[in-house]
């Protein structure tokens, strides 16, 4: 399945991660948030109060206009966005949820998304005594983090365009008692960074699809088509084993594919909201096909594709941990309570350097699997939310 | 209900008073016997009439609630068939208008037999049920005497990329969809319609539905999906009879006369991951469908009817409705202007071994031509439409549906001519 989480976000600069709309965080303090509206008409940006308690401020952005509009909360200086919510169509209604600390501020809208705006007024925040943490050095943490999870894709694709071309190699040579051990360790390497890896749309169903995934008439080709090439004895008795050309085809385009995906990934630059989304995107890439068993029909290696899942999203929420413990704690307590459960539920499953097949686990097991996985997707889900706002 | 109870307000009532009307007893007679109910008021009493050009089910105002069952024939002759169809169309008659299955009821008739009518609708108004009938295509193999019967628009429906069909959800010689504002009402005719078909045709597979997800008429207002958005919002609806008569009906044209005044149904379970999408942002669930979730109008602007513009785009010159959207992919215009109409419902069956509700969208739908309609519209959302994340197509039926009952010809009568 293809994950598009990663493409969806990548129109956001590292501004907008400050603040999205419709993720309402816990107050710090318990209060309730303040309701605001505001009015975005061709020539106003009418707001419900020009002033509010510091804590939570939800402003409802209400486009009565006939363009796309955008609406901001500009920092004292009139520059500085602080918080946005864009691609608000004609008509329609969006949510800007925003921690304002005491201060001032403006409000401006922007009808048809270009120019200064309109109806910039000022804006102030009064000091509710609501306590915030000191960010002074998180832009810098953001920076960092982002750094570092680009630097990490890299390095799992590199390691990807290696193990494939040795994977390639044992299986084109007929070796496959060799191309079976490097199946699902190589494959490790694409599931840590699968929701990158799958968002480029025409890669993707060329290395990774299932074959129910095909359409009728369509070529299998990638990963899962030699998968099944390998496991013979799982694809049933009206199988016939691929012709040695047909061997080459199918090595040599995952092999190139690896490399074209190789290329791709060198320019890519992350923001916070991506990570926090990607963490989110491997689980669920774990509570529908591993979980389940689907993902490696003919191998039943699922577990390994599980905990590269589990690496790749636990990298991605060990990035961005600090910044999660200076605005939610507890919420950070709870992931690291809840990622260490399910690992130590993969622990138990480990069978030399390898896993359990899927096809050995009891179904009290899987049923462990998938309720750990629900009580760790529950709060994580509630990452990208308390990040940005 | 007692025995004074307005006319035609009570099964038992009606029943009281139409009874005499009822000639003749036991399977094996004509609809020529059955009775020609009164169509009725409205609410917990509304009725609909089993006869008419078409079949009641399909146009009606979308019920509440469904009982959807496939069934198999059984090792039966072609003449046996076609008095299962008579019979099934003598109960349909009977139960549409709120009385018994069979002409005693649930309560009389013989001392020593088992009543004609099972009776856990006995107090209960018929709450709008239809019964619509259909025609798999495999009832259309050697067996009956039908291959020259089958119609060209009825294919064997390909498989799309991701289907995960169950193979205990698929397919079926007939179908028969009771669809009923009170659940019980939809149970009774298709528990009642089973034991009419004992020995002769077996339930396959059925599914219990709650909560329409679309809407047939303009009256009434959008209802939502298990993913919490409202659902049909662009459905046809009865009035706009220029598009049905196009989109829904065969006409003469069509290449097979029995079937004129028809339509194909197909039916397909979806299952939704409702777990992971309920974990998904609103950013994501508003982007994945392409309309907001509270009021559902497009992410291009407007209200809940107003058309989406593809066309426009905010941020980075992106358009606000997402090329993988599920409202771009499912639209006409994206379709060479193809349409279905719509008349699915919510399911929960529990949960499944892992916990997890066992839920999603038994989608049903009306066309004219399934090869122009439903195959390329869901070809192009099985590539890509977002949704795929969090739906799995796991059940899936395609069947004939023919035209309306009357007095002298039951349902499926084309097909014996």
């Amino acid at each position: 399945m293809t994950q598009r989480r990663i493409v969806a976000g990548l129109s956001l600069g590292v501004i907008a991660m400050l603040a999205l709309a419709g993720c309402v965080a816990n107050n710090p303090a318990g209060t309730d948030a303040t309701a605001l509206t505001v009015d975005s008409s061709a020539t106003e940006c009418a707001v419900s109060a020009g002033e509010a308690p510091s804590g939570n401020v939800v402003f409802t952005v209400s486009n009565s206009g006939d363009q796309v509009t955008e609406f901001y909360l500009l920092a004292d200086d009139g520059l500085r966005i602080v918080g946005e919510v864009e691609n608000i169509g004609p008509g329609i209604e969006r949510n800007l949820v925003v921690q304002a600390r005491p201060g001032d501020y403006f409000t401006v809208c922007k009808p048809g998304m270009i120019g200064a705006g309109v109806g910039k007024t000022p804006f102030t925040v009064t000091d509710s005594g609501v306590e915030f943490t000191a960010d002074e050095n998180l832009a810098a943490q953001i920076d960092t983090a982002n750094a570092n999870y680009k630097s990490y894709v890299k390095d799992q694709i590199e390691n990807l365009v290696t193990g494939t071309e040795a994977f390639a190699e044992a299986y084109k040579a007929g070796d496959d008692d060799k191309a079976r051990e490097l199946y699902a360790p190589t494959r490790v390497f694409w599931e840590r960074v699968e929701t990158v890896a799958e968002s480029f749309g025409d890669l993707d169903p060329r290395m990774d699809l299932r074959e129910a995934d095909l359409e009728e008439g369509q070529e299998w080709t990638g990963w899962h088509a030699i998968e099944k090439d390998l496991w013979p004895a799982e694809a049933g008795a009206d199988f016939t084993a691929y012709t040695q050309e047909k061997r080459d085809a199918l090595a040599d385009q995952l092999v190139e594919d690896t490399d074209t995906l190789y290329a791709n990934v060198q320019d890519l630059e992350f923001t916070l909201d991506q990570q926090a989304n990607g963490a989110i995107g491997l689980l669920d890439e774990v509570a529908t096909g591993k979980v389940t068993g689907e993902e490696e029909f003919w191998s039943h290696t699922d577990l390994w594709d599980f905990q590269a899942n589990i690496d790749g999203a636990k990298v991605l929420y060990a990035g961005i941990r600090d910044i999660l413990v200076a605005k939610d704690a507890d919420l950070a307590d709870q992931l690291d309570t809840e990622f260490a459960a399910l690992q130590d539920l993969l622990d138990a499953q480990r069978d030399g350097e390898g896993f359990t097949l899927y096809t050995d686990l009891t179904d009290d097991e899987i049923r462990a699997f998938s309720d750990q996985v629900n009580a760790l997707g529950e709060p994580l889900s509630k990452l990208t939310g308390v990040l940005v706002l | 209900m007692t025995e004074n109870a307005p006319p035609g307000l009570s099964r038992r009532g009606l029943f009281g008073l139409t009874g005499a009307a009822v000639v003749g007893a036991g399977v094996g007679f004509g609809v020529d016997r059955v009775l020609t109910p009164h169509e009725g008021s409205s609410g917990a009493a509304a009725v609909y009439p089993f006869f008419g050009e078409h079949q009641a089910g399909i146009l009606t105002p979308a019920q509440d609630r469904l009982h959807f069952a496939a069934f198999d024939v059984s090792d039966i002759s072609r003449a046996e068939l076609k008095e299962l169809l008579e019979d099934w169309s003598y109960a349909a008659n009977r139960m549409t208008a709120g009385l018994g299955a069979g002409e005693f009821g649930p309560a009389d008739g013989p001392y020593d037999s088992p009543p004609d009518d099972t009776g856990e609708a006995l107090d209960l108004p018929p709450a709008g049920l239809t019964i619509t009938f259909g025609f798999g295509p495999s009832l259309f193999d050697d067996r009956f005497g039908l291959a020259n019967k089958r119609p060209s628009a009825l294919i064997d429906l390909p498989h799309f990329p991701g289907d995960a069909l169950i193979d205990s959800l698929v397919g079926g010689d007939l179908c028969v969809q009771a669809c009923s504002d009170d659940p019980q009402i939809a149970v009774h005719a298709i528990r009642n319609l089973s034991r009419i078909a004992f020995g002769r045709a077996k339930l396959r597979w059925s599914q219990l539905g709650f909560g329409r997800t679309s809407s047939t008429t303009r009256a009434q207002v959008t209802p939502r999906n298990l993913f919490g958005f409202k659902d049909g919002t662009a459905n046809m609806r009865a009035e706009d009879v220029s598009t049905v008569d196009k989109e829904v009906w065969v006409s003469p044209k069509d290449g097979s006369d029995w079937m004129t005044g028809g339509s194909y149904l197909v039916a397909r379970k979806i299952r939704m991951t409702i777990e992971t999408w309920d974990r998904t942002s609103l950013r994501e669930q508003e982007r994945v469908i392409g309309r907001t979730k509270g009021a559902g109008a497009p992410l291009s602007g407007g209200t809940e009817f107003t058309e989406p513009d593809f066309t426009l785009t905010g941020r980075g010159d992106a358009p606000l409705i997402d090329e993988a959207s599920h409202v771009r992919l499912a639209h006409p215009s994206m379709n060479a202007g193809a349409q279905l109409l719509r008349r699915g419902y919510n399911f929960v069956d529990g949960n499944d071994d892992l916990g997890r509700l066992n839920a999603g969208l038994f989608f049903i739908c009306f066309q004219r031509d399934p090869r122009e309609q439903f195959v390329p519209v869901q070809l192009s959302l099985a590539r890509n439409d977002a949704m795929n994340e969090y739906v799995r197509h796991v059940g899936s039926g395609i069947f004939a549906v023919p035209p309306g009952a009357r007095a002298d010809r039951p349902i499926g009568a084309g097909l014996f001519a």
